[in-house]
């Protein structure tokens, strides 16, 4: 009778043992996956973060060197013409192309909702540009935009030898064509964002709206386009900060020129610190791109954990 | 308020005809209820009466105008959906007064008609709230107080408790029936609730694979069903359906086919039996209730009683009453008995059939005889 209960408590013990180390292994696995992505991502944003700060602040020149000198980098840079005119068009381009993407894409993503023939077709096709690369597009708009060799030639040979359409080489109209340029890539993409949205509207809200004798538009205005609002956030963060980072668009369409007519931020950035060897003065033009983006981002971030902390606080 | 006259209307899309020569007049201030089954047909014909849905042939009239080609927003109507359908970034106060606002009424016109329907359905608490955060109850009385704000000439409800839990349907249901008796409105009412139908509707409209199956009064319809749809549709557990011949030699007599004996006879009303004709087939439709325990009282009250002898194979207790499930022949047959009374299973019971009741329907043409 004495050795029953020694045998029990083992036997009883083993399992117990091997069920809490699954529960311990099951609570740390993820954690442990999830290890490498995240210690990587804080090398990459915050430790380099850190670095280029110092660095816009220091003496550096071709090489990197850790004597801190002062903002003086910073200073310099704002009295740059060439940096003002590359801040100055980013926020031109990046306006006119946030604000021309979105309208366009969401016409068309209205005009596609009114059940049109071959719709598929439609969103395949306007859809195409996202899938190529920023360099294609600005080399293929590059040919048709030049007097050379695109439309103005082609007009040219139809016989109207006045017509002139050649702002990818005039200094104040080249900045436009960039935007038309990432207008026309970007567009597609906002339509397949706001399409989804308007697919998930109720259309008893369209037939009741109806019914209380409110006309297309209107039923648009008051009901649709409110009912997507966050929708629209959604493409703006997008788009700003395709807008905000952008280089290869405008070095493959203009190369930056002519001149410096459309020089943008980031094509000065990878000037300086690859080019001319100004390590610190790039790297303090690099900190104003990130000042530009947390711009966006911030808000967004918050907005977006305030509005899940409102939906969990409603259940 | 406006009648509803519909002549011959058809519906097909593409190749698929979904209503087939409808006809129905509703007169000024009926509560009619388009009840029948999922895919009858029923949300289509309010659709079209709303000008939602297209006409392919026939006529809509409200009042004396033919509205076939009119939009929605001319046609004087208000609608209640099933999904409510309330506008979601408005406040309940915006949702009520879209409407009248779309339409350019005066503003202060609108704040009074905002208050009277707000007093009406006793939501004047929630008017700042958007539609996600009030309840499903609350929801069903903003949709209604949108359609009740206006003076419209027709009232259309597609299915409007059916996202309720049983409780509240029950309770909206009575809240529906009350503003009726206030208002008195014609109202088109869709539901596929039998019950919702039978509480509410002044004449119920059954439907049935693109057809209207019969037109009346809820006591009509239920009483002396047009045929064997409507019959096994309306009324809940359904009518029981027996083979039988008519024997009209001496006392007119049913005799059941498949009973067990040689067939029980079941005397049979003499003007039933005549317009019937001797000999013919039928098959007896007898409702649960005047299916029960036999009670030799009975015998002088109900000039027409018959009786069946039958097993008991399930007892199924509601409360209210207990459900017996007998087995007459090959078929199972539903009584109706008191708690108190109710048999046992296996018992072979003696069943009273109140054949002043009982309705006798075409075997071949399903229609009532």
């Amino acid at each position: 009778m004495a050795v029953e209960p020694v045998t029990l408590t083992s036997v009883k013990a083993a399992p117990n043992h091997g069920r809490m180390l699954r529960e311990r292994l099951a609570t740390i696995l993820p954690q442990l996956v999830l290890a490498p992505s995240l210690f990587a991502t804080l090398i990459y944003v915050f430790v380099f973060c850190g670095w280029t700060i110092w660095i816009s602040l220091s003496n550096s020149s071709l090489l990197p060197d850790y004597s801190i000198s002062g903002f003086h980098h910073y200073v310099e840079l704002w009295s740059n013409r060439r940096w003002t005119i590359a801040y100055t068009n980013l926020f031109l381009f990046t306006s006119l192309y946030v604000i021309g993407a979105t309208a366009i894409g969401l016409l068309l993503a209205i005009l596609i909702d009114q059940r049109v023939r071959a719709e598929a077709l439609w969103r395949t096709i306007y859809l195409y540009p996202l899938a190529v690369s920023f360099v294609v597009t600005g080399t293929v708009w590059r040919w048709l935009l030049s007097p050379s060799t695109g439309v103005e030639r082609v007009v040219h040979q139809l016989g109207w030898a006045s017509f002139k359409f050649d702002w990818l080489v005039q200094r104040e109209m080249a900045i436009y064509t960039v935007v038309i340029t990432g207008i026309w890539q970007a567009s597609g993409f906002v339509m397949a964002l706001f399409l989804a949205g308007l697919r998930s509207i109720d259309p008893d809200l369209v037939k009741a709206a109806q019914i209380d004798g409110a006309s297309m538009p209107r039923i648009y205005r008051r009901i649709i386009l409110p009912a997507i609002g966050p929708i629209f956030i959604s493409v703006l963060v997008v788009l700003l900060q395709f807008a905000i980072k952008t280089f290869d668009l405008v070095i493959a369409l203009t190369g930056g020129g002519p001149g410096i007519a459309t020089t943008v931020p980031a094509i000065y950035v990878y000037d300086l610190m690859f080019q001319r060897g100004q390590m610190a003065e790039g790297a303090a033009a690099a900190i104003m791109i990130l000042l530009a983006l947390s711009l966006v981002l911030v808000p967004y971030t918050i907005w977006k954990n305030w509005r899940e902390r409102r939906e969990a606080a409603r259940g | 308020m406006a009648s509803l006259t519909i002549r011959n209307l058809n519906k097909t899309f593409g190749s698929v005809a979904v209503l087939k020569g409808i006809d129905l007049e509703v007169e000024t201030g009926e509560f009619v209820v388009l009840v029948g089954p999922s895919g009858c047909g029923k949300s289509t014909l309010l659709a079209m009466i709303a000008g939602l849905e297209s006409v392919s042939a026939g006529e809509i009239r409200i009042g004396e105008r033919i509205v076939n080609g009119v939009a929605p927003k001319d046609r004087d109507i208000a609608m209640v959906f099933q999904s409510y359908a309330l506008y979601p970034t408005m406040t309940v106060r915006a949702n009520i007064t879209f409407g009248m606002e779309s339409r350019g009424v005066p503003k202060q016109a609108q704040a009074e008609a905002l208050a009277r329907v707000a007093a009406l359905l006793q939501i004047q608490g929630l008017l700042d709230r958007k539609p996600s955060q009030l309840s499903g109850g609350q929801r069903q009385r903003v949709a209604m107080g949108r359609a009740l704000v206006r003076d419209p000439a027709l009232f259309l409800f597609d299915e409007p408790l059916s996202n309720l839990d049983a409780k509240l349907r029950v309770e909206m249901r009575t809240e529906i029936k009350k503003l009726y008796q206030r208002l008195g409105q014609t109202t088109i009412y869709v539901t596929h609730d039998q019950v919702e139908a039978m509480t509410l509707a002044s004449r119920i409209a059954v439907m049935h694979q693109g057809r209207l199956q019969q037109f009346a009064e809820p006591r009509t319809v239920y009483d002396r069903p047009a045929n064997m749809f409507v019959a096994g549709f309306i009324g809940s557990p359904p009518m029981n359906f027996l083979p039988a011949q008519i024997s009209a030699s001496g006392p007119a007599v049913l005799v059941l086919e498949e009973s067990e004996g040689q067939g029980t006879r079941l005397p049979l009303p003499d003007d039933v039996a005549q317009s019937a004709g001797d000999g013919r087939r039928v098959l007896l439709g007898i409702r649960p209730e005047n299916l029960t325990r036999y009670d030799h009282r009975w015998a002088d009250e109900k000039p027409c009683l018959g009786t069946i002898k039958a097993p008991v194979e399930i007892v199924e207790p509601t409360g209210a009453e207990t459900m017996a499930v007998v087995r007459i022949g090959s078929r199972e047959v539903i009584a109706r008995y008191e708690p108190d009374a109710a048999p046992a299973i296996g018992e072979t019971v003696t069943l009273a059939v109140d054949m002043a009741k009982a309705c006798l329907f075409d075997p071949a043409t399903e229609m009532l005889i």
